[in-house]
């Protein structure tokens, strides 16, 4: 599960979170919405340990511990993952071999026994056909001179194979036709289970049809300012963002 | 291949920025009294029990050396080599002339098992059950100043491919050493050449015969031991017409508070329809982390297709040595000849690296193709220096050069230094460069998936360089990655 307590976050002079504290329960589905530049991806870099940002003050709490001490890595380790909004190019790296490395990363950080070949591509087999992701595309390099929906693919592939205990996805959406949209919400819903939370950040209500959220807030001028059920989102769907855009600017 | 396994598992235990061939052997050496002059140069003549041709060559070099100054045109900077000071001669004294295994001295043997190149015969067959005899590599041991030992002599033998120490090949192939040594490097070629070849003590030499395949790959480790000598090992490798061979040399040095002199020299000549690649995994000591220390590692390699149709290909992968000047070389002058520089050149520390190449086309319609990848980290200087020219008659000449930096951390500088130079209209040369950094995104993507900061840092430079780690043969190539890794420790975080 994820607490998020009182989180106050800078970049530069310029503070981006105001008192932020958000909290889902294992298990839950939870999405954020909200304007651009509102802040929603400061959140998910913050709690994954991005170093450019600073936190002033507050507690990101995974599974009860604070994190905001760890690395990337040891957060990763103990579960995290973070779909990012763009997912980044490592040229000359083939995917499968980024794949494999960043299991057998994680294995070994929670002292466990890398995976036997037979065994990992078992697995990434079957999240690959689980995303549409033909062998192929795992002999080029990651992300290089994929489309824009086969990188937000190849992540959510990645976040299949890592299992994490909490996932977060920035925008997994944007760039996506709906058949993508609908591929990569299968994914999430595949994943679904007691144990794991989710926090997912979107811009559009659309996806919220295909991957039920547990609860929705809305996030404005690097706060919280309403939270609520499904309905909210299908609120938004009608009314846009236009009422909070003050709100936004006002707190900026 | 067992050498190779072992070599990785030993990477993989090394401590954090350990340099892990640090160690000194202890045995007893025969040494020439210190300093240079023209008895010494006769006295290595003499040790070596040459003909006299080959001391006249060594002291017209020597007489010529005492005119010259050392090149100052190099990215590099270093305080004075005081030559006086040096000891050129050193062998273990056990060393001389071992039929077989047995003879040669356990020290030595320890030593080379401690550096995972194994010289018995037996144990790399068994290490490469399954392998097929491709698997297998010829070693060429070379410990200070003569070769101590070298593998599979016999079975290279029957596919009529001379594999031995250049001081045996003086004496068993004397029209051969004579007909081709300096005919690519002359001895007056520059300072360091000069010197190397006034004092050259050994080295390997290799021929294969017309239409030969070399049946294993060919290989060569240097090892520098005693203190305050310089190590002037000469190769000379010809492939006669339609042959092919595959060459390695892996080097490696005690870690000393002084600096350690290697001027080396190389030549190969390919005829007709001949391919020779010429392959280093160079990892002499770089020096401590505050630059104290390492080899200065200033090397003379050049190629001659000589005939048509031939290739020579150079890739190297540098990682070691305190500075590092060397421009593997190509002089393409049978028509329709090609030569290849693939580089990987990885500066961590106080490390300088002026490094690069030269194409030089002569022959009609003469190709080449030079890739370069320069990484630099801490407070390490890499300069890549390459030239490419074509002669007046070289119609059709093509060149490619594609010559990549990647820089981590702040401290460090990335340079290159392109000359072209095209007396012939046709020609054709084309020149790529790109600088970059590793980004921040990259590594905190890498992270966020598990891997930690020195982790990713290596696998984004593996990708940096995977185009020329392809062109390594395989079981060297995995070694080259593991080694990337090893010099990039405490270049991050
Ligand atoms: N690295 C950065 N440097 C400067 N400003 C940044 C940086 N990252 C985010 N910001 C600013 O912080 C605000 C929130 O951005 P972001 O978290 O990306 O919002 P969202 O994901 O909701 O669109 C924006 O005004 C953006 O310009
Ligand atoms: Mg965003």
């Amino acid at each position: 599960m994820l607490e998020v307590k009182n989180l106050n976050v800078a970049i530069g002079e310029r503070q981006i979170l105001n008192d932020l504290s958000l909290s889902v329960a294992p298990g839950e589905i939870a999405a954020i919405m909200g304007p651009n530049g509102s802040g929603k991806s400061t959140l998910a870099y913050v709690i994954a340990g991005k170093q450019e940002y600073e936190v002033l003050s507050g507690e990101v709490l995974l599974n009860g511990e604070n994190v905001l001490e760890l690395s990337p890595d040891e957060r990763a380790a103990k579960g995290l993952f973070l779909a990012f909004q763009y997912p980044v190019e490592i040229p000359g790296v083939a995917t499968m071999t980024f794949l494999k490395t960043a299991l057998n990363a994680q294995r070994k950080q929670r002292g466990e026994e890398e995976l036997t070949i037979p065994e990992f591509m078992k697995r990434v087999k079957k999240a690959g056909e689980m995303l549409d992701i033909k062998p192929d595309m795992l002999k080029r390099a990651l992300n290089v001179g994929f489309s824009g929906g086969e990188k937000k693919r190849m992540d959510i592939m990645q976040m299949a194979l890592l299992e994490p205990s909490f996932a977060i996805l920035d925008e997994t959406d944007s760039g996506l036709d709906i058949d993508a949209v609908r591929i990569v919400a299968q994914g999430v819903n595949a994943l679904r289970s007691p144990g794991r939370g989710f926090l997912i950040i979107t811009h559009y209500p659309r996806l919220l049809d295909h991957i039920v959220p547990d609860t929705v807030h809305v996030m404005a001028g690097g706060r919280i300012v309403r939270s609520g059920g499904k309905e909210l989102a299908d609120e938004l769907e009608k009314t846009g963002y236009r009422e909070y855009a003050g709100e936004s600017e006002e707190l900026v | 291949m067992a050498a190779v396994q072992e070599t990785i598992e030993r990477v993989k235990a090394l401590d954090v920025s350990e340099y892990k061939y640090g160690f000194f052997t202890d045995i007893e050496a025969d040494k020439a009294p210190k300093g240079l002059n023209e008895k010494i140069v006769r006295f290595i003549s003499a040790k070596k029990n040459e003909p006299e041709w080959l001391t006249g060559w060594r002291l017209e070099a020597y007489r010529r050396w005492v005119t010259m100054r050392e090149p100052n045109w190099a990215r590099v900077s270093y305080p004075p080599i005081d030559y006086q000071e040096l000891y050129y001669y050193s062998a273990p004294k056990t060393a001389l002339g071992p039929k077989s295994l047995d003879e040669v001295d356990p020290e030595l043997l320890k030593t080379y098992e401690k550096l995972g190149i194994p010289l018995n015969e037996q144990a790399i067959l068994a290490g490469v059950e399954g392998a097929g005899s491709d698997g297998r590599i010829a070693v060429d041991a070379v410990f200070d100043s003569v070769s101590v030992f070298t593998t599979f002599k016999a079975e290279l033998a029957k596919a009529g491919v001379i594999f031995c120490p250049i001081s045996e090949a003086v004496q068993t192939h004397p029209e051969l050493v004579r007909k081709y040594l300096g005919s690519v490097v002359p001895p007056t070629d520059n300072f360091f050449a000069t010197l190397n070849s006034a004092v050259f003590t050994d080295g390997s030499f290799v021929y294969v015969p017309p239409g030969v395949r070399c049946p294993m790959e060919l290989s060569t480790y240097f090892r520098i031991n005693e203190r305050n000598t310089g190590q002037f090992e000469r190769t000379l490798i010809i492939a006669d017409k339609g042959a092919y061979v595959s060459y390695l040399e892996g080097c490696t040095a005690p870690r000393r508070d002084e600096n350690q002199l290697h001027a080396a020299v190389v030549e190969l000549i390919a005829l007709d329809d001949a391919e020779i690649k010429y392959s280093t995994v160079q990892n002499w000591y770089p020096g401590d982390s505050e630059g104290k220390g390492g080899v200065f590692n200033f090397v003379t390699k050049r190629g001659d297709c000589r005939g048509a149709n031939s290739k020579i290909s150079w890739t190297q992968v540098e990682t070691g040595s305190a500075i590092t000047w060397k421009y593997p070389s190509c002089i393409l002058r049978g028509d329709n000849s090609r030569g290849e520089f693939y580089s990987i050149a990885i500066s961590n520390g106080y490390q300088q690296v002026d490094s690069g190449t030269k194409m030089i086309h002569l022959g009609k319609n003469t190709t080449s193709r030079v890739i370069s990848k320069g990484i630099a980290a801490g407070n390490s200087q890499n300069t890549y220096r390459g030239q490419i020219s074509s002669h007046r008659k070289a119609t059709g000449a093509r060149n490619f050069t594609n010559c990549d930096s990647l820089l981590i951390g702040n401290d460090c500088g990335a340079h290159t230094v392109p000359y072209i130079e095209s007396r012939n209209p046709s020609t054709q040369f084309e020149h790529e460069a790109t600088t970059s950094k590793i980004s921040e995104d990259q590594l905190f993507y890498c992270m966020q998936r598990g891997l930690s900061a020195e982790e990713a840092t290596a696998l984004i430079v593996n990708g940096f360089v995977r185009d020329v780690l392809q062109q390594l043969p395989m079981e060297f190539a995995v070694e080259a990655q593991k080694l990337i890794a090893v010099s990039l420790e405490g270049s991050v975080g």
